[in-house]
């Protein structure tokens, strides 16, 4: 996994609450049995007019220039600031997939749902929860200047604004360490396997319906 | 001991390692595996060169892309027309082969929605942690399991390690209390709920649902209320054991028998939360005040009942929330101030996870018993969530009650709910959905979703427009 120190850089908004992860990358896409090649279909039905289907060609497709991500001030956005709910719906880690593989790197917003949130953190991608009132200032200031760039520190735990205003935010111990070192949390946790093998040997003995079942 | 939920008791029973970071690391009893999220996990198990931890944990059954036509159906996976969806299916024909997991292939009797087997073949049980790639997972907690969504990295975790990082999260009780109306159903509850806490109002919390209506809920209801409580933001819905939780898993496929059966159940018995355990939130609803709901907007809180009328932006002070409303409105091609019953669907789909078990298709029968649907109605389709519901309601000459309704009988698969396989939405178009999501584009792109309960579904489709059950 990518690790993630630090990050400054442009700001895009996509200022609406509850956005689902359907709307982050529509289930057709999900048929894919591949990790990479979603950025091109994140936002797929805000970002063009017509339908879209696995393995297009998006360059040729009609973009929706009312959609903010399609502006020219935004492209090359690495940090999505965002409303409410960000990610709620389905598990699909194709959303994060999608928001890598298009450049962002970090995603701020008021909150997260929960799958989303945790499904971030193992794609090199650092979600930031921030006050509603603070996020909303950052929607006006964003707005109100193009190439809006703010700095992401997740070392000090910091968002800085281009004014200089500093916001602090609050991560998980292990997560923060996992995501700055870009650790394979599987190899971690393998470095237990006789503990799980031990907890293994008392749970057949206490309930040894759970076991040799399903063969 | 301090008292304790039953969010506590399943935690605890499944710590193997507690960390100074305040992360744990705990045990995966099972794993249900489906074709969708699983490819990139197999994959990336043989990129890194790590074995399968336990195969006898895994269960796998492909339930997103299937067909649901019969003819399609017929050919199996090769017979499958999208070449992408046959890609995916014998994918997880091929990983189930490769790593020797137990899988129900297309064609088996056994085969359905991943959630509607799972507790039907007892291979998920009171008091097991349960994790599948699929945020529906939390149904499997109407047995009193911790039960959840994961990601694919998660998948793959547990495919490596028969475990996951997790942290814990709080306690929330959503207590109803009285009794139902008639025609009043576990979706209409579970409904409610979601419009009064709202999508996110159980984000970062494990949500238990009790009170004499769960008390007296069915099995089948309990799952209803517990698959959607992901649409109430909670990852993990649960329900305490009791008669009723061990009336339907005794005699399953894979459930214990005989010493170990009493074994099981004296330890399932303590699964409930304790009288004074805490919860850190704790939601009321009278039974009696629930009516049945119908979901108008673009997200499962933007639900009224079926007297209701729907909102008017104009009156919304938050500007985040009257910029949902009117791109909802917009996005539905609805009126404020429009009454509910005035909504006239194009489809109806009788089927998902949360509500194509046995009482639901005869909830539904009941409704429609005799009578036709209406001609405005493009098509009705009823999708039984497995071999064994679909058998078992042909059995009971249900699929004889739709079919002379005009409904089409299909084949079991997880079909219109997210319209991954042919069955969706046109653009524009109405549906009533016994589904758990109205995002836009759910069920096809640029479909419009009402979500209501497999009742209201029929009911709708026999009057050609949201009508309310309880006059039915």
């Amino acid at each position: 996994m990518k690790s993630f120190i630090a990050e400054r850089g442009v700001v895009a908004p996509m200022d609406r609450a509850n956005v689902d992860t359907d709307l982050i990358i529509p289930k057709q896409f999900l048929k894919s049995i591949r990790r990479s090649g979603f950025g091109p279909h994140l936002f797929d039905e805000l970002r063009y007019l017509d339908e879209g289907y696995p393995g297009q060609d998006c360059s040729k497709r009609p973009q929706n220039m009312e959609f903010a991500l399609n502006l020219p001030r935004y492209q090359g956005a690495s940090i999505l600031l965002a409303r409410e709910n960000f990610g709620c719906g389905s598990s699909r880690e194709h959303a994060p997939w999608a928001l890598e593989d298009q450049g962002f790197r970090c995603i701020i917003a008021p909150s997260f749902a929960d799958i989303f949130y945790n499904n971030c953190f193992k794609n090199g991608i650092l979600p930031i929860v921030l006050g509603a009132d603070v996020v909303d200032s950052l929607f006006r200031e964003l707005y109100a200047a193009e190439g809006y760039k703010l700095k992401v520190d997740l070392e000090a735990q910091q968002v800085t604004t281009p004014s200089g205003d500093v916001y602090g935010f609050e991560v998980d111990e292990f997560r923060r360490h996992c995501l700055l070192k870009g650790l394979d949390d599987i190899g971690l946790t393998l470095e237990d396997a006789a503990m799980i093998r031990a907890y293994e040997q008392t749970a057949r003995e206490r309930s040894p319906w759970l076991f040799d079942v399903i063969k | 001991m301090a008292a304790q939920t039953l969010y506590d008791k399943l935690w605890q029973s499944h710590v193997v390692v507690q960390r100074d970071d305040g992360s744990a690391l705990i045990y995966i009893d099972r794993h249900l595996i489906h074709e969708v999220t699983s490819p990139q996990a197999f994959e990336g198990l043989r990129l890194a060169g790590r074995s399968l931890w336990r195969r006898d944990a895994n269960l796998a059954v492909p339930d997103h892309n299937v067909p649901t036509e019969r003819v399609e159906r017929s050919g199996g996976v090769a017979g499958i027309a999208d070449p992408i969806s046959r890609l995916q299916v014998q994918t997880l024909d091929d990983n189930c082969r490769d790593y020797d997991i137990v899988e129900f292939e297309i064609n088996d009797r056994r085969q359905g929605i991943v959630h509607v087997v799972g507790p039907e073949q007892g291979a998920t049980l009171p008091g097991m942690t349960v994790v599948c790639g699929d945020s529906h997972t939390s149904t499997h907690g109407a047995l009193g399991a911790l039960a959840h969504g994961i990601g694919t990295s998660e998948v793959e975790h547990v495919l490596a390690t028969q475990c996951l990082i997790q942290q814990k999260m709080k306690n929330m009780l959503v207590r109803i209390d009285g009794s139902l109306q008639k025609g009043v159903t576990a979706k209409d509850v579970v409904l409610a709920v979601i419009g009064k806490i709202g999508t996110a109002g159980g984000s970062g919390y494990a949500m238990e649902f009790g009170g004499e209506v769960v008390r007296n809920m069915s099995m089948e209801g309990r799952m209803t209320m517990c698959n959607m409580s992901i649409e109430a933001g909670a990852r993990m819905g649960m329900v305490a054991v009791d008669d009723i939780t061990l009336d339907y898993v005794r005699g399953r496929t894979y459930a214990p028998t005989g010493d170990m059966w009493e074994q099981a159940v004296a330890a399932w018995r303590e699964l409930h939360s304790d009288d004074d355990a805490h919860f850190d939130r704790v939601v009321e609803l009278r039974g009696e005040d629930i009516k049945p709901q119908v979901t108008w907007g673009t997200s499962p809180e933007m639900v009224l009942p079926i007297d209701g009328h729907l909102p008017d932006p104009a009156k919304i002070e938050n500007h985040t929330q009257r910029e949902g409303v009117l791109r909802a409105l917009e996005y539905m091609g609805l009126q404020a101030g429009m009454p509910i019953t005035a909504i006239r669907p194009d489809r109806v789909f009788i089927g998902s996870c949360t509500n194509s078990r046995i009482e639901d298709l005869r909830s539904a029968a009941a409704v429609v018993r005799g009578k036709r649907v209406a001609s405005s109605v493009k098509q009705a389709l009823v999708v039984p969530g497995s071999g064994e519901v679909k058998q078992q309601a042909e059995a009971e000459g249900l699929d004889r009650i739709f079919i002379d309704a005009g409904m089409e009988w299909r084949e079991p698969g997880c079909s219109m709910c997210l319209a991954m396989n042919a069955d969706k939405l046109g653009a524009g178009e109405h549906c009533a959905s016994t589904s758990n999501r109205n995002f836009e584009g759910r069920q096809g792109f640029g479909g419009r979703t009402h979500l209501v309960s497999p009742a209201m579904a029929a009911a709708a489709a026999i009057a050609g427009h949201f009508v309310d059950v309880r006059e039915w």
